[in-house]
């Protein structure tokens, strides 16, 4: 089976995210593989292990997004390929579908797993949207996935509850974190995947010319900083701090 | 102008953000509502009452479980007779791959999870949150129909007009099902950490209870699972108590505590609840980006460094164990339950 995971670059999850002068900074943050695409790859991977297939992991970004990449390699991917077009500066959820699908369609297969959103801009509707270009279904917030020959069964986390769904490949799916705990990378893998020659695709290679941009930023703000000065509440027993407490959380009409 | 607010539900049950996405539809004209699903004609008059000057219905056996591509091709195609400048939706997992697609049949994009949308001559200027709420964002639409999601509780829910009714009209099924509902797991307790008001949460401290004995023949697993239900329980108790769902730290989620869909933070659910009660949560930067806007935050730890201090308003040093009964004791006093 033919499984292509798809993975985004973005600031390390620690890093203080700052508004300046209209763009984003994150200081001297390392940029990584996006968290939530880390799940991706492991899903990936345990569908090449049932299957005896392999796994390409695909990324649109900067060249610096190659360690992205890289990560994904050291995991255990096969292979690795990078978008990069400088006409892709300003991509929105839906561009990002249309680069992707294409890269799909080129690459060919059976299974296209993403996670389920990035960090940085946390939309959550570009499985879905690429899923309804290629015409694949979407499986989405899959948090089991099992494949029998042509068909796939995913179990989906909704807000109610599990719902569990089958559908015949070529399937689009999204992942959350009961997929399993990414695996590290092993000493081999960060070796191959040191030494691997990632090809970059640019949107001449795709054959298509770059998506408009549809949603626009017009403004960035930072949040206001909150006044969070922490009241501790002590007494002689349990039940007096009880007491206290409850009477703090009423006084803030919360209830 | 012209908005189309799509009534999400689930058998029938209605995310109670959808009638947010009413009020807000209200502000900006004329207010088309449309529900989907099998027997969704019985959800009619709420969605009168809480706002719609008109309800469309797909009504229809094919449309049984909700499915992705049937209930996109059965919204777009109707949302393109309709012509509305907006289509509006609560941001829920299944509308964050409806409004997707339809935004891809409709050609063009969808601005999600906002926490503020004003209208702006005939367009509209929205607000929503990025790096995980470090920042936010204002954007704009420039496609036709401009397609946002609301976060739930962002806005407010308006007013039940009693006895308000008006036109319905049914609207036909479209598209072919792409994949079949097989069924449901009701093994897991249905959870909706992002509409609720109150929660109480429980990290991986609900399972050191040193006063508690695990029944005999438990293997050292096994002891620490059935020790953590038993504080997990505490925590239950307090939130039943308060009205409020529980929570969980990824932590509690790994060790196999309790079940992947109370997760809050990073990996899991980001909530904004009015009050978050965290009981033995260290506070990692993942927990936090996922709680941190909650209105008022208290942590219970013993752990008087524990980072989960600095983003509360009140904290008690202690022993969870005895801390909490005592809690939730004083609420049935004090709100006479």
């Amino acid at each position: 089976m033919k499984i292509i995971a798809c993975i985004k670059q973005v600031p390390d999850s620690e890093a203080k995210v700052k508004a300046e002068g209209g763009q984003i900074s994150w200081g001297d943050a390392p940029l990584v593989i996006n968290p939530f695409d880390e799940y991706a790859v492991e899903g990936a991977l345990q569908q090449k292990e049932a299957t005896n297939g392999t796994v390409t992991a695909i990324c649109i970004g900067p060249e610096t997004a190659k360690e992205a990449l890289k990560h994904a390699l050291a995991m255990g991917a096969d292979e690795a390929i990078l978008i990069s077009d400088s006409a892709l500066n300003n991509l929105d959820t839906v561009g990002a579908a249309k680069v992707l699908a294409s890269a799909i369609q080129k690459i060919g297969a059976d299974m296209v797993i993403f996670g389920r959103q990035t960090l940085d801009n946390g939309a959550g509707i570009t499985p879905a949207q690429t899923a309804r270009l290629t015409g694949y279904p979407m499986l989405g917030l899959a948090g089991s996935i099992k494949v029998n020959e042509r068909s796939v069964t995913v179990e989906r986390a909704l807000e109610e509850g599990k719902q569990i769904v089958k559908a015949n490949l070529p399937v689009v799916i999204s992942v959350v974190q009961s997929i399993g705990e990414p695996r590290y990378p092993s000493f081999m893998g960060i070796r191959k995947a040191s030494k691997a020659e990632i090809p970059v695709w640019s949107l001449s290679d795709l054959g298509i010319s770059a998506p408009t941009e549809i949603i626009k930023r017009d403004e960035l703000m930072t949040p206001p900083a909150r006044e969070t000065v922490v009241e501790i509440i002590t007494g002689e027993s349990p039940a007096e701090i009880a007491e206290k407490l409850a009477d703090k959380i009423i006084a803030e009409k919360v209830l | 102008m012209k908005t189309l607010v799509y009534i999400d539900h689930f058998k029938g049950a209605v995310q109670p953000s959808s009638w947010e996405a009413l009020g807000v539809a209200k502000k900006f004209g004329d207010v088309s509502a449309i529900v989907i699903g099998e027997n969704a004609n019985d959800l009619a008059k709420s969605i009168f009452e809480y706002g719609a000057d008109e309800v469309f219905v797909a009504d229809d056996s094919a449309l049984k479980d909700y499915q992705a591509e049937t209930y996109a091709s059965t919204l777009s195609t109707f949302a393109s007779t309709l012509n509305p400048n907006l289509i509006l939706f609560p941001t829920t997992a299944r509308t964050r791959e409806l409004s997707a697609m339809v935004a891809v049949d409709l050609n063009t994009n969808v601005m999600t999870d906002l926490t503020a949308l004003e209208a702006n001559g005939d367009s509209f200027v929205a607000t929503r949150p990025i790096y995980e709420s470090k920042l936010f964002e204002k954007v704009s639409c420039s496609g036709k129909p401009v397609i946002a999601t609301l976060r739930g509780r962002a806005f407010p829910k308006p007013e039940i007009q009693a006895g308000k009714s008006g036109t319905i009209t049914k609207v036909e099924a479209k598209g072919e099902a792409k994949s079949t509902v097989e069924g449901y797991s009701t093994s897991e307790s249905a959870v909706n950490l992002g509409d609720a008001g109150i929660i109480v949460s429980g990290g991986r401290g609900v399972s050191n209870n040193p006063a508690l004995t695990p029944p005999a023949g438990l293997d050292e697993k096994q002891a620490e699972i059935w020790r953590a239900q038993q504080g997990f329980a505490l925590v239950t108790d307090l939130a039943k108590v308060l009205g409020g769902a529980v929570g969980a730290s990824r932590a509690a989620v790994d060790a196999g505590y309790i079940p992947y869909s109370h997760q809050v933070g990073q990996t899991g659910k980001v909530v904004a609840p009015d009050l978050y009660i965290a009981n033995g949560i260290s506070g990692a930067i993942q927990h936090l980006v996922g709680m941190r806007n909650a209105k008022v935050i208290v942590a219970i730890n013993k752990d008087a460094d524990a980072p989960i201090f600095k983003a509360a308003r009140y904290g008690v040093v202690g022993d969870l164990f005895v801390i909490l009964p005592a809690l939730t004791e004083a609420f049935k006093k004090k709100l006479g339950k």
